[in-house]
């Protein structure tokens, strides 16, 4: 049964599912070509959501020995996270490249159109 | 008078200040945020907007195209080049313990030049992304 | 010292090379770079292979720090076989692709086909030999955007379309793989696999954990085109160019199934995902779905390149029946295949790409004829064709054979007998190839042909000889897949 104090307090959780939802929902959806890449990074930040709300630690410094600092934060989720964004970006210039390419050779990025035109 | 004299004289004067502050955040990953990935996203985003307040084809004589895309595997020549030279040295890749003469210094030295590495491949990227999209469709 | 160092050096070099044909222009030295790679990558597979077979697993620590803090780099019986099947593919169509990618590929773009193509080697090599959760996305995702890069390369326009759907099913799988990972990682505070394994017995039950083994395996079946996750690659194969069709065929997928044998077994082990959740009757219905629904749909098909690609879909299906069978001979028969249908695949790509050097088609009604000009090349796809179909003497009659026996281990009479009738259905549509290329009278396209240059001749002939070879002695391909799988079902826990 969810009492609301659940919603409340894993409300990180309910962003990040929201947000995966909407990017996912976007991709499948809209059939030109740039908003399924703009859906595809929606989804990607949900997950870089995912991994740092739920590496917080509180009242975590940076991870670099200080005399009189105790609770350190852990670097790994942020560093995987850097890993997840620098791959992300390198999708995103990917994929808007060949969009590019394929606005050249087809005229259009709608892909009812380019089917469209493939079928004859 | 050309209605974008701030921009352009602005521009002039943030140019230099921003390649500095991506050298800055470069050199202070180990003790804040930043690191190569950053820095050099700061750098290239410094080319873009020059690309896009003086025009590409002066962008491209300040940045030439060639020597940006050089820059691509250079910088990743660099990063397996110091695990190589790790290895070459005794230890594991990537094990920077044995690049000086005790860990720390090893470490320091070995996270400098990879970052340095990341720096350039990653100005390099973005760069030539900007040049390879910017100058299509004309 | 350097035999110590050969994990690293395994992944190390490729990446290397890439860096290097990214600096040339000429399109010959990137090849000459790609092959002494291409060469130098099955010594080394070799040499792992035969360490682990002599004294047991090999790990490495890289960067010198020990796992679980470090990445860890863990090479047994499974993965040295992975990694021996994607060096000596690499290695027999580095030479191939030398007349392949002269005439497919734009002039001046010949250095990127090289550098893609040694990243892509990098990745699945990569992914291969990690013992790391997250270093296995991140090989993943390298091999992932090499491969988009190399389809693109296409002649055809519509190559750009098959890049860009696989793009964005491809990195739709790779989220929902980190997805998993992150709540793997959530749940038991480690990356490195082993230890996962050995942490996952005390949160075994939680939520969180059934989540994240649901998105790792939607993920990477994604990538290993799991009926009904297949639709990117029937595209893909069919307009990427030849060379690049033919290694892709050969080590994408086999590479990607490697993962998810690996978290099944090693991570989440037998008893959790085989008996307490239904994983082996959703993959058992999956799997027979995509052996007779892609047969089905490739008879139909009128250009050769994608009705192979279609059968691929079909012979993966066969693979992913071994691992839900769960058992040593079916797991055995799933891994064997995996070396078989690469051999065969990648045949039967490289006399296609052949084919279409000489005539520049591959459609069925422009190939009317054709053995009579190219006997070899047509003969060649002939023994590789029984091969997919399963005739004994051939290396694909080896993995049916064990997949029978797995089936009938579990008393489940009625797989045996649509085992058979799917390999039936993959007889019509060789037969069609077979038919219209040697019992036909030659065609305007098929007049003009004669047998591909020998560089391209070579690499096919040397495939189907091993398809054949590996039908008759199978101490090497059984020998260690029956090894692994004894241990996978073992496990750790």
């Amino acid at each position: 049964m969810f009492v609301f104090t659940d919603i409340i307090a894993h409300y990180n959780q309910w962003v990040t599912v929201f947000l995966m939802v909407a990017g996912l929902y976007i991709v499948v959806a809209r059939g030109n070509m740039v908003k399924k890449l703009v859906g595809l990074s929606l989804f990607q930040t949900s997950v870089y959501l995912l991994y740092i709300s739920a590496g917080k630690i509180l009242g975590g410094t940076p991870p670099i020995i200080e005399a009189g600092r105790e609770v350190y934060s852990n670097p790994l989720p942020h560093v995987l996270i850097l890993t997840a964004i620098v791959v992300g970006v390198a999708t995103l210039a990917l994929g808007l490249a060949l969009v590019v390419r394929i606005n050249e050779a087809f005229g259009t990025i709608e892909e009812d159109e380019i089917f469209a035109e493939d079928a004859e | 008078m050309r209605l974008d004299v701030i921009f352009r004289v602005a521009v002039k004067i943030m140019v230099p200040f921003i390649l500095m502050f991506a050298l800055y955040v470069q050199f202070h990953g180990d003790f804040g945020p930043g690191g190569g990935f950053q820095a050099g996203v700061i750098a290239a985003a410094m080319v873009i907007l020059y690309a896009i307040i003086f025009g590409l084809e002066t962008a491209k004589r300040l940045v030439p195209p060639r020597l940006v895309e050089m820059m691509i595997p250079l910088g990743v020549l660099i990063y397996a080049g110091v695990g190589v030279a790790c290895m070459l040295m005794g230890g594991n890749y990537l094990d920077y313990s044995v690049l000086a003469h005790d860990p720390a210094h090893g470490q320091e030295y070995g996270i400098l030049l990879v970052e340095t590495g990341v720096l350039i491949t990653v100005a390099g990227t973005m760069t030539a992304i900007f040049y390879a999209l910017a100058g299509r469709g004309r | 010292m350097i035999a110590s160092q050969l994990p690293a050096l395994q992944v190390v070099i490729p990446l290397l090379g890439a860096a290097v044909a990214a600096l040339t222009r000429r399109s010959a030295i990137a090849w000459g770079i790609a092959l002494a790679v291409s060469w130098t990558m099955p010594l080394i597979s070799g040499a792992l292979l035969l360490q682990v077979l002599t004294s047991g697993p090999i790990t490495y620590s890289l960067g010198g720090w020990n796992p679980p803090w470090g990445i860890e780099y863990r090479i047994d019986l499974l993965n040295g076989f992975v990694l021996v099947l994607v060096s000596l593919i690499g290695a027999v169509i580095i030479p191939y692709a030398r007349a392949s990618v002269e005439q497919e590929i734009p002039q001046g773009r010949g250095a990127w086909f090289y550098t893609m193509y040694l990243l892509c080697l990098c990745g699945l090599l990569g992914i291969a030999i990690t013992a790391d959760a997250f270093n296995a996305f991140v090989f993943l995702e390298v091999s992932s955007l090499s491969t988009y890069v190399l389809i693109a390369l296409g002649r055809d326009r519509r190559a750009l379309l098959a890049a860009y759907q696989y793009l964005i099913l491809g990195t739709i799988g790779a989220t929902f793989y980190v997805i998993g990972v992150g709540l793997l990682y959530t749940m038991t505070g480690t990356l490195n696999l082993a230890d996962i394994a050995g942490r996952l017995s005390e949160v075994e039950n939680a939520r969180p954990v059934l989540a994240a083994l649901a998105f790792l395996t939607v993920g990477i079946s994604l990538k290993l085109a799991l009926f009904p996750l297949h639709v990117w690659l029937p595209n893909a194969y069919a307009y990427a160019p030849s060379a690049a069709t033919a290694f892709l065929a050969a080590t994408a997928t086999k590479v990607a199934v490697y993962l998810l044998i690996r978290f099944f077994f090693t991570v989440f082990g037998v008893i959790f995902v085989f008996k307490t959740l239904p994983v082996s009757p959703i993959f058992l219905a999956l799997s027979l779905a995509a052996m007779f629904g892609a047969s089905i749909v490739a008879v139909f098909q009128n250009d050769v390149k994608r009705m192979l690609a279609y059968s691929s879909v079909a012979q993966i299906g066969y693979i992913t029946l071994g691992i839900a069978l769960a058992n040593q001979d079916g797991l055995t028969g799933g891994i064997v295949h995996l070396f078989n249908h690469a051999i065969t695949k990648g045949a039967l790509f490289l006399v296609m790409g052949a084919v279409l050097f000489r005539t520049g088609s591959v459609k069925l009604e422009d190939l009317a004829g054709l053995a009579k000009r190219m006997p070899i090349s047509m003969g060649a796809f002939v023994v590789a064709g029984l091969s997919i179909i399963g005739t004994p003497g051939t290396a694909g009659f080896i993995s049916k054979w064990y997949l029978a026996l797995g089936a009938l281990e579990r008393g489940d009479w009625w797989l045996v007998f649509l085992l058979v009738g799917s390999s039936v259905i993959s007889i019509i549509y060789i037969g069609r190839v077979v038919e219209a290329t040697w019992f036909r009278p030659a065609g305007k396209l098929a007049s003009g042909a004669r047998e591909p240059p020998r560089s391209m001749l070579i690499p096919a002939l040397i495939l189907v000889a091993a398809t054949v070879y590996f039908g008759f002695d199978t101490t090497l391909t059984v020998g260690v897949a029956e090894k692994a799988a004894a241990a996978l079902l073992e496990g750790i826990r």
